[in-house]
């Protein structure tokens, strides 16, 4: 086991850990734990733009970008965190900019900017084009610039450093970070990382779905740290199903595609979201139209012999603008599905996306241990946290100005944080559990497959717990989880080797959506009303008298060793907006 | 009632299955167990339209959970599963089965030219280092603008094309020279160079065209367009080399 002391630990380099480091080299010692490599990161894979009113190409302020941002979040957002949000947006894009970053340009020179869903001029009228891009790979030229300027800054990384523990240490009754414990994929050594701070930016879990757009590696591995720590995890039952994902696969089509006049048709060809939204049509918020694409569907109006997708159509659209402008999806319906998107529509249908729960956070990035209380040390930005700009639904480009946003604001103040503070003491034997973790995983005789776990763990999580949900099937996934937690337990890996053992990951990365999917269903099922991405037809409506409220779930363990989810409620912060109907 | 899913596919065997049998053929290497590497072959059941790996997959999930590599994003992406697949440079997920001939048996190796580390995983760093070398990122002078810097939509066009590049290593690792002396920049460096030389925006080109004037630059490129035909971007990797050659002649970019 070898002892490192940095400043401040970032973990993760994806889009936000990467914009955290950027601010915390230039301020502390800093370093950057990673499990892939930082190019790796799932920030790449994200395509159609980062919201910003710039107002470079139509009228457009903050103010109304808050107000889509509350609304689409269906007023679960807190909104001064969406304020800070959108009125940073402007500078987040320019920042980037001047890192480099090539956007798509105006005939005069400017940021060009599109139409995305949920995004409209003067509080829900009409669209407006709020979504700065970089052809339909924004969030690769994100990650790109992002690690370019970390080379510049001469960030120092730890490439295949998996971080499985969060080390804790009790000072006068007030829980401190420590640091945290990584195991090292080339070697399967344990490495402790003593810091005075840590931030956490290690992203999204959408991997306990089946069809997804998430990374294989996106398994919730920082939230199941925290977690496991006794810190709360916050609106985990909100998970954004993307409307267009290639059929069967997952992969995610751009809504960027719709913004470019792209449209929606089932296989009558109805333009359907016409009914579902009339004002916004295909550019309705992404849990509105996921929604309408099922009901299509269920109503017998979906395509192909089992009808069980709907076309995604930009025939209409000429040649060049799809060339210019949708590059990379089209290429993907070439190659996945053999598809030429110029004369034939695309079977898509919706994919798992995207985390709008996760470690709670107040607008500084700082962890809370509860309600109010702040973890010292503790920091977490990205999909893995919660702030909460994104509340039930989060809107589409408003991801990649999460992380800039809230990853620069973290990585500043967990330097600061770190050049006032000294070292907290590590707790005794710190690398003890992740030691007996790893050695019982290599040593077990189990019966079980990670594999044949995770498998089922995904049918029942696509089946029971994702657009569509009621009492009765998030009990169902409830018990199964409950059974898979307890089979998890009699798991084995054929690996036994120390040397980059991806075996042993994939059995940790099952624990971790295991825990997560707990947290997930057990915090469904409590939430007796439907808001943004949480759709229950048991109780088909918004209920703001007993849900406007944010899930706190946090790990009770009992007497005899048992774990269970104890949920709590934290309330929204509300300024500005009082919650109305949602219409698009 | 539940949300819709995926119907169970047939199992292989019956009549309208649309599975077939694939031999993988994998080199396979651990030095905790021998400093020798071997090949091995799998038998799977894999519906043709499915990609290289997902054979990966059902290898390490059912058969051989040892079987080592890189992948993450599953769509070409990522860039972290560069391999060798029938003799040449591609990404496993990327590549439909039904596009390889499934009736031979799939050869799949580690990327040549950099140290294997087990399996398909091989030791990355040298090929970032080079990458770091040819300095990365935009150099500017002056003071910032308050807005962002202008750029007309030709000049953007004019980089946009290794812009693309996601770093997985099948060009460098596809080129001969690259497999000769492990010294030579390689084309991926070169592509990111070039990303910068030719942005407008950008102040340091000649530092840039500097380092790739060494000996262990752009003039080792024996334009055998591998690079080209490896990149699973469809970047045009030897293009852009020739055109960092040409503005190291006329010093105009």
């Amino acid at each position: 086991m070898k002892i490192h002391k940095y400043d401040t630990v970032i973990v993760g380099a994806g889009g936000a850990g990467m914009r955290a480091a950027i601010e915390a080299t230039k301020r502390s010692r800093t370093a950057v734990l990673t499990k892939l490599y930082p190019t790796r990161s799932h920030t790449g894979a994200a395509q159609g733009g980062m919201a910003a009113a710039l107002a470079n190409v139509e009228e457009d302020n903050w103010e109304w970008h808050t107000f889509d941002t509350v609304k689409g979040g269906d007023y679960l957002v807190d909104q001064d965190a969406a304020e800070i949000l959108a009125k940073e947006a402007i500078d987040a894009v320019l920042d980037l900019e001047k890192m480099g970053l090539p956007f798509n340009r105006t005939p005069n020179g400017t940021i060009d900017q599109r139409r995305f869903g949920g995004h409209s001029r003067n509080h829900g009228e009409a669209p407006v084009r709020r979504s700065c891009y970089a052809a339909d790979r924004t969030g690769h030229m994100i990650l790109q610039t992002l690690y370019q300027n970390c080379v510049k800054e001469g960030v120092e990384f730890f490439n295949e450093f998996y971080v499985l523990d969060q080390l804790i240490t009790e000072v006068d009754g007030v829980k401190r970070s420590a640091g945290v414990v990584a195991y090292e994929l080339a070697t399967g050594e344990i490495h402790v990382f003593q810091a005075k701070a840590v931030i956490y930016a290690s992203g999204g879990n959408g991997k306990f779905f089946k069809v997804t757009s998430n990374a294989h590696t996106l398994t919730g591995d920082g939230q199941a740290a925290c977690y496991r720590r006794g810190l709360p995890l916050e609106d985990m039952e909100f998970f954004q199903f993307h409307p267009t994902g290639i059929w069967r696969m997952g992969i995610l089509l751009t809504e960027g595609a719709r913004g470019e006049g792209g449209i929606l048709r089932n296989k009558d060809g109805e333009r359907f979201m016409e009914k579902y939204a009339p004002v916004m049509k295909d550019l309705a918020s992404r849990d509105v139209v996921s929604r309408s694409i099922y009901t299509e569907i269920r109503e017998g109006r979906g395509c192909g012999p089992e009808g069980d997708h709907v076309y995604l159509d930009l025939t209409h659209l000429p040649p060049e603008q799809l060339d210019a402008k949708l590059p990379d999806i089209t290429e993907f319906a070439r190659t996945y599905l053999g598809i030429e998107p110029y004369t034939d529509p695309i079977p898509i249908q919706p994919t798992a996306h995207y985390a709008m729960g996760g470690i709670p956070t107040n607008v500084e990035g700082e962890v809370l241990a509860d309600n109010t209380t702040v973890v010292p040390g503790l920091y977490a930005a990205g999909e893995v946290a919660c702030v909460s700009v994104h509340g039930a639904n989060r809107l589409g480009t408003n991801s990649l100005l999460d992380i800039n946003v809230f990853g620069k604001r973290s990585g500043i103040a967990a330097a600061k944080y770190a050049a006032e503070n000294d070292y907290v003491e590590l707790p005794e034997n710190p690398a003890g559990l992740v030691v007996d973790l790893v050695e019982r995983l290599r040593n077990s005789t189990g019966t079980e497959r990670v594999a044949d776990l995770r498998n089922e763990l995904q049918e029942t999580m696509d089946a029971n717990v994702s657009v569509f949900r009621t009492e009765q099937t998030i009990k169902t996934a409830v018990e199964k989880i409950a059974e898979l937690r307890e089979r998890y337990k009699n798991v084995s890996i054929q690996d036994k080797g120390k040397r980059f053992n991806t075996d042993l990951l994939e059995a940790i990365e099952l624990g971790n959506l295991l825990d997560l999917a707990e947290v997930m269903a057990v915090s469904a099922l409590a939430r007796k009303e439907s808001r943004g991405g949480h759709y229950r037809e048991d109780y088909p409506n918004r209920d703001d008298v007993n849900f406007m409220r944010h899930t706190m779930a946090y790990r009770e363990v009992a007497a005899d060793g048992k774990d269970s989810v104890r949920l709590d409620y934290k309330p929204v912060v509300t300024t500005r907006y009082q919650p109305m109907e949602r219409k698009y | 009632m539940a949300t819709p899913t995926l119907l169970k596919k047939e199992e292989a065997g019956s009549a309208d299955s649309p599975y077939i049998t694939v031999t993988f053929r994998i080199r396979r290497f651990n030095p905790e167990v021998s400093d020798q590497a071997e090949w091995q072959d799998f038998q799977i059941e894999i519906d043709p339209k499915e990609r290289v790996l997902d054979g990966l997959h059902k290898i390490k999930w059912n058969l051989d959970g040892t079987l080592t590599f890189r992948r993450s994003c599953a769509h070409g992406i990522c860039g972290s599963d560069a391999m060798r697949i029938n003799g040449k440079n591609r990404l496993a997920c990327k590549t439909l089965i039904k596009d390889i001939n499934p009736e031979k048996p799939i050869t799949v190796e580690a990327i040549k030219g950099l140290t294997v580390m087990k399996d398909l995983v091989v030791d990355m760093e040298p090929f970032f280092q080079a990458y770091r070398d040819v300095m990365p990122f935009l150099v500017t002078k002056g003071n910032e603008p308050t807005r962002e810097r202008l750029q007309s939509a030709e000049d953007r066009e004019r980089f946009d094309d290794t812009t693309k590049c996601i770093l997985c290593a099948a060009c460098t690792s596809s080129c001969p020279v690259f497999w000769n002396d492990g010294q030579y920049f390689g084309p991926a460096a070169i592509v990111n160079a070039h990303r910068f030389i030719f942005d407008s925006r950008d102040e340091a080109g000649e530092q840039r065209l500097e380092i790739l004037n060494d000996k262990d630059g752009v003039w080792r490129c024996r334009t055998t367009f591998n690079c080209t035909d490896a990149c699973p971007r469809g970047i045009e990797v030897t293009k852009a080399i020739q055109e960092v050659k040409r503005a190291l002649i006329t010093r105009r970019f």
